[in-house]
């Protein structure tokens, strides 16, 4: 690196210090990661993905109601788990690719096309990009259903779950799943799949996002279930008046006047 | 000093704890694997398909990283195509089997990536080629790899011949399969296998409810002693 030119992409140059010290036990700063459930799965029609909306940095929930499935194309969507940024930038920028390519080609963009830059992306950079996603779309050759890991592995199978609560819809898949089911079956499937998520394990929360994508159309469904709506507290939690003492009292006005007066007269703004 | 240990699988990663294994026959090759994808100790996919095409008549097993074998596979794809298209004729399987080693040997320090290349050419015929994790090249009549083998290599020892036909093969590759997922934990699931001939590509399955089964012990209840026997019977069956 002594170099004054800095070649584009991520520097690798400390991984190997940073393995040393972590040997020697000093633990390394923690990436801010989203606990999550995403789910997606097959249906006579076409796809229905999945996610929860809980965004979490360690023990805090970030964000109570974030969009985990991205656009990637008309006919295809990507959900996302793992680094929040990591998986964000990489689907905006499959999504740039992926127009770019179908405006250059004149075709529909395909679901492997998509898979494939996102597994080159993700395996250049040798699990440093943190995304664990979830891809399926419709094109001209049928429905497609995909799992991404950071590492650049791809999987295609009938339904996939990711995250941190992957086991617990992957339950609900294993024991519900069947080939062939109607766009109602699929939908009330992965909504299951995803409250299993959302109530069981803590990294996943909130509402039910859901995405059903056919031949002819691409539905969202954003917060298709709101399982964990604040209701109307039962009793008023307010105190009374006067429960505080108080030994002073002392009102002031702050509203603060005050005049100004002008230091020249008469002279225009020169505005030749 | 001590050193970083960089042949490790990264944290994280997914892995193909593996039984793989590709045998020659008289007319063509069998190739096998077992169907597992683990991250740590969860089964990321249950229905994998380890056999991967790299052209018409050549297929390679893959074990180790998931990622890196995957990549690996897809670029020796693309060579043998463009090699294809330019030499106007069908690549030799020692052509695919030396892609593989070459990208394996030099990228050795990054890759976790244990492949056996087999398949049927004009040239030599069956053939089976194994490039072990270092990246070394072996043309072998059988082949075995993964986590799964090293249960197996005395099985093999002991039964494989020279001279068989397709049946026997497939049997022969079917049987070890079964034996190494019984015996490690991280290979299961179903058994792929493809046999490839001049004629063509033939894929077999075989589910993971019609394994072969060999010796699994008996049941203890109820071939034990008659006091046990006494328990059951009377009192789980009389209410």
């Amino acid at each position: 690196m002594n170099s004054v030119y800095k070649g584009p992409g991520f520097d690798f140059s400390n991984t190997n210090r940073n393995a040393f010290l972590e040997t020697r036990g000093l633990p390394l700063p923690k990436a801010t990661s989203t606990g999550t459930t995403i789910v997606g799965c097959l249906f006579k029609d076409g796809i229905v993905l999945g996610a929860d909306t809980r965004a979490t940095t360690g023990p805090i929930v970030a964000d109570k109601n974030c969009e985990k499935i991205h656009y990637i194309a008309d006919n295809i969507r990507c959900c996302g788990a793992g680094t929040a940024a990591d998986t964000e930038f990489s689907t905006a920028l499959i999504a740039s690719n992926i127009e770019m390519h179908a405006l250059s080609t004149g075709r529909k963009p395909k679901v492997v096309t998509a898979m494939t830059m996102l597994k080159q992306m993700l395996f250049r950079n040798q699990g440093q990009i943190g995304a664990a996603l979830v891809l399926g779309g419709v094109d001209a050759s049928g429905p497609h259903l995909f799992t991404i890991h950071p590492h650049g592995s791809t999987d295609k199978l009938p339904y996939v779950t990711m995250g941190s609560g992957s086991l617990a819809a992957m339950a609900v898949f294993e024991s519900s799943w069947k080939p062939n089911m109607s766009r109602k079956e699929a939908l009330d499937l992965v909504t299951a799949a995803i409250s299993a998520g959302i109530f069981n394990d803590l990294g996943s929360g909130s509402n039910v996002d859901a995405c059903v994508i056919t031949a002819t159309h691409t539905e969202m469904l954003r917060n298709f279930v709101k399982p964990n709506e604040r209701v109307q507290k039962e009793k008023s939690y307010r105190f009374a008046r006067g429960t505080t003492a108080w030994k002073k009292e002392d009102i002031r006005n702050l509203i603060i006047s005050e005049v100004v007066v002008p230091t020249r007269e008469g002279e225009e703004m020169d505005t030749s | 000093m001590q050193t970083v240990d960089m042949q490790q699988l990264k944290s994280g990663e997914v892995n193909l704890g593996t039984s793989i294994m590709a045998v020659q026959f008289k007319d063509g090759v069998v190739v096998g694997a077992d169907s597992r994808t683990t991250t740590g100790s969860y089964i990321a996919n249950r229905v994998t398909d380890k056999l991967t095409h790299v052209h018409d008549r050549i297929y390679c097993c893959r074990s180790g990283s998931a990622a890196d074998t995957q990549a690996i596979a897809d670029m020796v794809h693309y060579h043998l195509q463009i090699h294809a298209q330019q030499s106007g004729g069908r690549p030799t399987v020692l052509t695919a089997a030396n892609v593989f080693q070459k990208l394996c040997y030099e990228n050795k320090d990054a890759l976790s990536a244990g492949i056996i290349v087999a398949g049927w050419d004009k040239e030599t015929g069956p053939s089976v080629y194994n490039i072990p994790l270092g990246g070394g090249l072996f043309r072998q009549p059988w082949a075995i790899g993964g986590s799964g083998s090293t249960y197996v290599y005395g099985y093999c020892d002991a039964t494989y011949q020279d001279g068989w036909g397709r049946d026997e093969t497939i049997n022969f590759v079917k049987n070890t399969l079964a034996l190494a997922m019984s015996r490690d934990g991280s290979s299961g699931g179903v058994i792929r296998m493809c046999v490839i001939t001049e004629d063509g590509v033939e894929r077999l399955f075989v589910p993971g409810n019609e394994l072969p089964k060999f010796w699994e012990g008996e049941e203890v209840l109820s071939k034990s002693s008659n006091r046990t026997r006494e328990f059951t019977d009377d009192m789980a069956i009389e209410v």
